[in-house]
């Protein structure tokens, strides 16, 4: 089980990430995408931490801002001590083999005059001294843990079905064998069967090596088995964040209650209560005014229109940013990023 | 939907192989279904089992060479489409059959912008001005439930988040209210609500303008809500086939049996470990001449290490490539 007291691997304090609007002929900036507006969240060392919400909503940005792909536009990301957003490029290289990404786009992420085994041993060549022998045994042991024929070891990227590709991205994102992962979708083009076995050997690496992940994904149910805690986003922002259990048993947003309740069940008797969604969906351009769920609410009230609810803690453990929860008023005593807010409402 | 009507789509003994520099891959094997109008035919099955492949061939979106679509027919309102010029099937595609790719990176064109690919096909078969194509693609990306639609008609794909480069694709798919749907992993980087809205266009459309639509998921959750029937594939061949109801009710081949078994559950217990189906998949560098899924079959015998089974009815309607009797079907 997870210990409470385990410094967090990885700090996250009100990270942005926006991307310039360019128009007209002279390319003018003339407003800004905010894919990631101000978010705040701890994952703790062996940890992971789930990240939900609707396409579009910036999940994919914050995981590429955590590990300087892109060049956050505000905030910190710490990870394990150090400061990433400021790091010069050198020791930012140093830190790569600890931090790596499997990618949502698989075939985008392959380079396509590469074989299978340069692709996987690439990461061997530039951060390892290991001899060609032992290089071909690690990616031998990397293809088998992911299911790939060894026989397909001299085949080009386009030569594989998309779940063989989702599979190259997640044995390279192993080579090294990182402390925090960054999974974006990384089952999505898999069948059961194969989900099942990445997982269990996502959850193995973990139990042996003590990985750290983020895990991004719209499967509901596989995020309920693989994560510890979920946090559920909206347009930029954390909605909620709550361990595992507490979510699925009782989501407190009104944007997690309708996103649990979307999920297709495999059994073509049962037929849920859904509730769907109406309402205009905003742009991350132009963010409405208030809670940015205020214009698909099925319980919005009039002050959710002119006052951003800011994420609060209001019970242990959970973090929900929405006018129909109350912070805790017993304060918390750990240093999550709840408190900081709670503080700054003075509550 | 009447069960005697012609099929609008009808694919017969279609045969797929690769020639690579180690030798032929037999992807597809003799693999046969049919469509009718208004249908939707759900295809689940083993990652490389040959769906995309299956379903790329029908319109030749195979590069050839590598591939070699090799036997078969596949019959569109009764014409061969593998016999057809090249002309006329780029007539056919994108007009009569829309098809959404499993990648849409590699299909959305990185230089242009997202607006331009939609009114394309608008521009191209259906004979719009360019104003009426640019009200039509606005109204195609709202359909999907893209924000701000007209501003983002001049974003190029990489602006776009993985969902919603894949809620693109379906939009061009669905331009020109194509009769055939081929929809390859459509849904994959959407999330639930999404989804939902997605499925609930697909529904309608299907009632409105008789779309009939092949529908390949990894997502059972998916398949059991929207499929009429369901297709299973395995090592380049089909090994199930029927009504939704009946075959996740009454599985009758092992592998689809073990399929079924896998999903992790939304609700009650968590288990600690999730099934896995153990082994690994055939490499077809031939035509498999045992059952392809022998080598991790539970009810393997030795008639299917010699004989690769060929599809049985065991209802009407369902049938199954397997020579174990499976005890409920
Ligand atoms: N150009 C190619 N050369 C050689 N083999 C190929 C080529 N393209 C595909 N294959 C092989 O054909 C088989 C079927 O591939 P296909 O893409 O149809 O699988 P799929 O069922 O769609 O799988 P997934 O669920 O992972 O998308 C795979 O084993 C793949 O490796
Ligand atoms: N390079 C970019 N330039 C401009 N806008 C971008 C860029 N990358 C992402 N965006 C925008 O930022 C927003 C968030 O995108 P992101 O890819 O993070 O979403 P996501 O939550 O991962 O969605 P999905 O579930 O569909 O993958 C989207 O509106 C997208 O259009
Ligand atoms: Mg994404
Ligand atoms: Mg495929």
């Amino acid at each position: 089980m997870l210990d409470a007291t385990v410094a967090p691997l990885v700090q996250v304090r009100d990270l942005k990430m926006h991307f310039p609007i360019h128009s007209g002929v002279l390319r003018r900036q003339t407003g800004a995408v905010k894919a990631v507006d101000g978010i705040s969240f701890d994952i703790r060392a062996g940890e992971t931490l789930g990240l939900v919400g609707e396409s579009g909503c910036g999940k994919s940005t914050v995981g590429r801002a955590l590990i300087r792909l892109y060049e956050p536009t505000a905030g910190s990301v710490t990870i394990a001590g150090d400061e990433i957003t400021t790091m010069p490029p050198e020791a930012l290289r140093k830190k790569r083999p600890q931090m790596q990404m499997v990618f949502q786009d698989p075939q985008a992420s392959l380079n396509p005059r590469m074989t299978l085994a340069q692709i996987i041993g690439e990461p061997l060549v530039e951060h390892t001294t290991l001899s060609p022998d032992r290089r071909l045994e690690r990616i031998y042991e990397l293809m088998d843990q992911v299911g790939l024929n060894r026989r397909f070891a001299n085949r080009y990227p386009h030569e594989f079905s998309g779940g063989q590709r989702q599979r190259i991205g997640i044995a390279r994102a192993l080579a090294l064998n990182p402390k925090f992962i960054v999974c974006d979708e990384p089952i999505a083009a898999l069948d059961v069967s194969i989900q099942a076995q990445v997982v269990n050997l996502l959850e193995d690496l973990q139990d042996r090596l003590g990985l750290t992940y983020l895990f991004i994904s719209h499967d509901l149910s596989m995020v309920r088995h693989i994560a510890d805690r979920v946090a559920v986003m909206y347009l930029g922002r954390i909605v909620e964040l709550s361990p595992r259990d507490d979510l699925y048993a009782r989501p407190l947003h009104p944007y997690a209650e309708a996103l649990l309740s979307a999920v297709p069940e495999a059994d073509p008797e049962q037929k849920g209560q859904r509730i769907i969604l109406k309402g205009d969906v905003p742009s991350p351009a132009n963010p409405p005014k208030g809670c940015a769920f205020c214009t698909r609410c099925p319980k919005v009230f009039d002050r959710c229109r002119s006052d951003r609810p800011a994420l609060v803690e209001v019970a242990p453990g959970r973090q929900v940013a929405c006018h129909l929860f109350q912070p805790q008023t017993v304060p918390n005593t750990s240093n999550g990023p709840g408190e900081t807010r709670l503080q700054q409402q003075g509550v | 939907m009447p069960d005697g009507a012609a099929p609008v789509l009808d694919v017969r003994g279609l045969k797929t192989v690769f020639r690579t520099r180690s030798g032929e891959v037999h992807a597809v094997n003799h693999v046969s279904f049919s469509l009718q109008k208004g249908e939707l035919l759900g295809v689940v099955g083993e990652s490389g089992s040959g769906k995309s492949v299956t379903m790329m061939s029908l319109v030749g979106l195979l590069p050839q060479p590598p591939a070699e679509v090799r036997g078969g027919q596949v019959l569109l309102d009764g014409r061969d489409l593998l016999k057809i010029s090249l002309p006329e099937l780029q007539d056919i595609r994108g007009a009569r059959v829309g098809f959404v790719f499993q990648d849409p990176m590699t299909s959305l064109n990185p230089v242009f912008k997202v607006g331009d690919q939609i009114m394309e096909p608008l521009l191209r078969h259906m004979g719009l001005t360019k104003a009426q194509a640019r009200t039509r693609a606005i109204e195609l990306l709202e359909l999907v439930g893209i924000p701000d639609a007209a501003a983002r008609m001049s974003s190029y794909p990489h602006q776009f988040s993985g969902g919603m480069r894949q809620r693109v694709m379906i939009a061009i798919a669905l331009a020109c209210d194509p009769d055939v749907l081929i929809a390859d992993e459509p849904t994959t980087a959407l999330d639930v609500t999404i989804q939902a809205q997605i499925l609930e266009l697909v529904k309608e459309l299907r009632q409105k303008l008789g779309m009939a639509i092949v529908w390949i998921t990894h997502d059972l959750g998916v398949i059991a809500g929207i499929a009429d029937r369901v297709m299973v594939m395995y090592g380049g061949q089909v090994v199930e086939q029927g009504r939704v109801a009946e075959v996740f009710k009454h599985p009758a081949h092992p592998y689809t049996r073990a399929l079924l078994k896998t999903v992790p559950a939304l609700h009650g217990a968590r288990a600690d470990r999730l099934m896995a189906i153990e082994g690994q998949p055939p490499i077809l560098m031939a035509e498999p001449s045992s059952c392809p899924f022998a080598a991790r079959c539970a009810h393997v015998h030795d008639r299917c290490r010699v004989e690769n089974p060929q599809r049985r009815d065991l209802n009407p309607g369902h049938d199954v490539a397997c020579h174990w009797e499976a005890p409920h079907a």
